[in-house]
């Protein structure tokens, strides 16, 4: 029998031999992917939320303001494309990430956020 | 980025994986950039992947009565609880996509039958009871299986799930309150609720999976940290936590061996039809083949929409705003 | 029955989001569903005739519920998971603004209220949705049409707060606080629908072949509707004349001319279709609807008209 773990997160789902998609490129005609940070109230900084799919960035926007923030006034949202945004981690040297490395890893999202960020 | 020494294959590959079992031993996280055996990336990738399909298709369940919700207040309050669903659909696929897959693929898979997602959704609502009884038993559950997973070993992971919860638990409160309320109402409503969580029970306990002897690679993900709680241990503490709110709620749970056991200070239960839920999973359900048919329909129904975005995306005809701030909504359209 | 899930306060990484989590009401699961004229001053001012202030309400009313019905029937079915959120938050939108002006109408002329069966709970706003017939509803016919594609979708919108946007600026100053204060929140929301669906609407219009010649047939099938939007009841007129409404007609020049700017940016002529006529003479306004209307209320309805003395 499969593998059905309580954490499929709403309920079991199966897991082994399920395919996943990992190495398969991302097909052309997907939207590309977009970061989204959100200054929840004056006097913090933007914080990373997530991410999300647009055609281009004024799309991101509206996008990253119904889905992060439910289009609450007043809360500033900066969007960027992922493939925009240059990444450290102290992993870095790993193969994986050599220059060469392979683009289908190519989602920087959900680093750690910086320790002066307020209220983290 | 350039290594001055160039260590060998093997080396390198026994460094990356003591590293990986160092970060998970000192029970911390491991980031989207960090090395991972490949087992582990994939057993990530289907959890969450089928968490995230769980989510958009459980949104049709209620979503079949939004249009029929009975006052203008609990239409307002279901019509978010279905979009917070697709929120947290939208929130995992990130976090899928951080391990190398697309969402478009994914959603591809979901549509071709590869991946599966949670058998509670191929039961169908047949009342508005069920809006009720699915926040409080169906979604009660899944916050027993998604706190633990706030820490799960895998970073994006973890951050998903701790703003999905937050928002479950708007949802179970908003069932349980729908249902205390329709107890307060007549007659008929009182047996709605009744008839709706007899037909819940069940399908939510075999949400948390077989029992555990029959999950042999549950030490796996335990060992790496993506599993936090086997099963039974979920399920047994779903069951505690809902007997008393059923008892305050002034409903019946459909299960003749419940009942308090001193001795092991939990309450003894009885079995879910497990053939039933495996039928489910295989995709013989009462509502498999809608379910899937309804997301095909949508995703494909929507291809030349998604298509006609990315060719004005391709032509530059449009110039990014350089802020969003609180007036920009009085902005004119148009260029 | 929320305290299993907090988290353990000394775990850094279950804390993310706190710094964002500052005010739920940033969240949906922090919106308030409550009572909607909970606070707001209903005193009906001087020399305003109830009546007209209430049947006034009741059309802005009825065109919420019922544009916001047709935009909730795109939930788990929009071509994407982005878009499928926004349509969601403009039917709460639109539906958060029909309860504010159906309990208006309700407050300022009772009689407008269907009698229910003695010992119904449903409040106001709900005998007013649940209980009246299509004939009683006051709605443009823009609002009531069946859904199309999302070409269909993305221009009724379009049309739609474009229209009500120019209306509700206005409204802004009317003399009664309830609808001041309603247009005050609704221009922002209104704002927000206009600008998703031209955005929408340049990107069909030179999107793909497809797309465009899908956005062309919508907005000539749409097209006919559109002057409706702008004529004058006399109730309207009455309203204006005291000082709670607006004319339609009296912003028609203005909401044409956003429309032609988003026309011109997506390089779409205006059809030359001509107007839809109406039955003897009425159209929405006076409650002479097509015949989608009662279908939709028929399927609306049906759990609150079954259980009339239920508590939800």
């Amino acid at each position: 029998m499969s593998e059905l773990p309580a954490e499929g997160g709403h309920g079991a789902v199966p897991l082994a031999d399920v395919p996943t998609g990992v190495g398969v490129p991302a097909p052309e005609k997907e939207w590309p992917l977009y970061e989204v940070f959100v200054r929840g109230k004056r006097g913090l900084n933007h914080v990373h939320v997530g991410s999300l799919h647009a055609a281009d960035d004024r799309m991101a926007l509206l996008h990253a303001r119904d889905v992060y923030t439910r289009r609450n006034e007043g809360v500033s949202i900066w969007v960027v494309r992922a493939d925009a945004i240059t990444a450290s981690s102290p992993d870095e040297k790993d193969p994986m990430f050599a220059p060469s490395g392979d683009k289908v890893y190519r989602h920087p999202t959900f680093y750690d956020i910086p320790d002066d960020v307020p209220h983290m | 980025m350039t290594l001055t020494e160039t260590p060998t294959d093997d080396d390198l590959a026994a460094g990356l994986e003591a590293g990986f079992e160092a970060t998970i031993a000192r029970n911390d996280r491991i980031e989207p950039r960090d090395w991972m055996p490949d087992g582990y990336r994939r057993t990530l990738v289907r959890q969450i992947a089928q968490h995230a399909h769980s989510e958009i298709i459980g949104m049709q369940p209620e979503g079949n009565w939004i249009t029929r919700a009975p006052s203008l207040r609990r239409k307002a309050i279901l019509l978010a609880k279905v979009q917070d669903e697709a929120g947290h659909g939208l929130y995992l696929y990130s976090a899928a996509e951080t391990l190398g897959v697309s969402r478009l693929e994914l959603t591809e898979l979901l549509i071709a039958g590869k991946q599966k997602y949670s058998s509670i959704f191929n039961y169908p609502t047949l009342s508005y009871a069920d809006v009720g009884t699915i926040g409080w038993l169906v979604d009660g559950a899944a916050i027993c299986n998604q706190v633990p997973l706030c820490r799960t070993s895998y970073g994006p992971y973890g951050r998903a799930m701790i703003r999905v919860c937050k928002e479950e638990s708007f949802h179970q409160r908003q069932g349980y309150e729908l249902l205390t309320t329709m107890m307060r109402g007549t007659d008929e409503q009182r047996a709605m609720v009744q008839e709706s969580v007899d037909r819940f029970w069940w399908p939510a306990l075999m949400m948390f999976g077989p029992p555990d002897a029959d999950s042999p690679n549950t030490a796996q993900s335990m060992a790496w940290g993506i599993k936090r709680n086997t099963n039974d241990e979920l399920r047994q503490k779903f069951v505690d936590m809902s007997v008393p709110q059923a008892e305050a709620l002034g409903v019946t749970l459909p299960d003749p061996e419940l009942r308090w056991n001193e001795e092991r200070g939990h309450h003894d239960f009885g079995q879910p039809d497990w053939e039933e839920f495996m039928q489910g999973v295989k995709g013989n359900g009462p509502c498999n083949a809608q379910r899937m048919a309804h997301r095909r329909r949508a995703h494909e129904d929507g291809a030349w929409v998604r298509e006609a975005a990315t060719a004005y995306a391709a032509k530059g005809l449009d110039t990014p705003r350089s802020s969003l701030g609180g007036n920009s909504t009085t902005e004119r359209t148009g260029r | 029955m929320d305290s299993h899930i907090e988290t353990p306060p000394d775990d850094e990484h279950e804390s993310a989001y706190s710094g964002l989590l500052v005010n739920d009401a940033h969240w949906a699961f922090g919106t308030d569903f409550e009572d909607p004229l909970a606070g707001v001053d209903t005193t009906i001012p001087d020399g305003v005739d109830a009546a007209t202030l209430g049947t006034y309400a009741l059309m802005l009313g009825d065109d919420s519920l019922v544009m916001s019905h047709r935009v909730s029937e795109w939930t788990s079915n929009a071509p994407d998971l982005e878009d499928d959120i926004a349509l969601s938050n403009i039917a709460l939108d639109l539906l958060g603004q029909a309860r504010l002006l159906l309990a208006r109408a309700a407050k300022a002329d009772e009689s407008l209220v269907p009698v229910l069966p003695e010992g119904s709970p449903a409040p106001p706003e709900d005998a007013l949705a649940f209980f009246r017939e299509a004939h009683q509803l006051r709605n443009v016919r823009l609002a009531e049409l069946v859904n199309g594609d999302f070409a269909e979708a993305t221009v009724r919108v379009l049309l739609f707060s474009v229209w009500r946007l120019a209306v509700w600026e206005r409204l802004h100053s009317s003399r009664d606080h309830v609808l001041a204060a309603v247009a005050a929140k609704g221009v922002k929301e209104l704002a927000y629908h206009r600008d998703y669906a031209a955005r929408w609407f340049v990107t069909l219009a030179q999107g793909t072949d497809e797309s465009r010649r899908r956005l062309l047939a919508a907005l000539e099938e749409l097209w006919p509707l559109w002057p409706e939007l702008f004529d004058t009841h006399p109730v309207e007129a009455a309203a204006a004349e005291a000082g709670v409404g607006v004319d339609p007609a009296t912003v028609r020049e203005a909401a044409e001319g956003v429309l032609d700017q988003v026309l011109a940016a997506a390089d779409v002529a205006s059809p030359a279709s001509p107007r839809r006529s109406g039955v003897l003479g009425r159209t929405g306004r006076d409650g002479m609807h097509g015949e989608p209307l009662s279908r939709m209320l028929a399927e609306m309805q049906s759990v609150a008209r079954a259980h009339p003395r239920g508590l939800w």
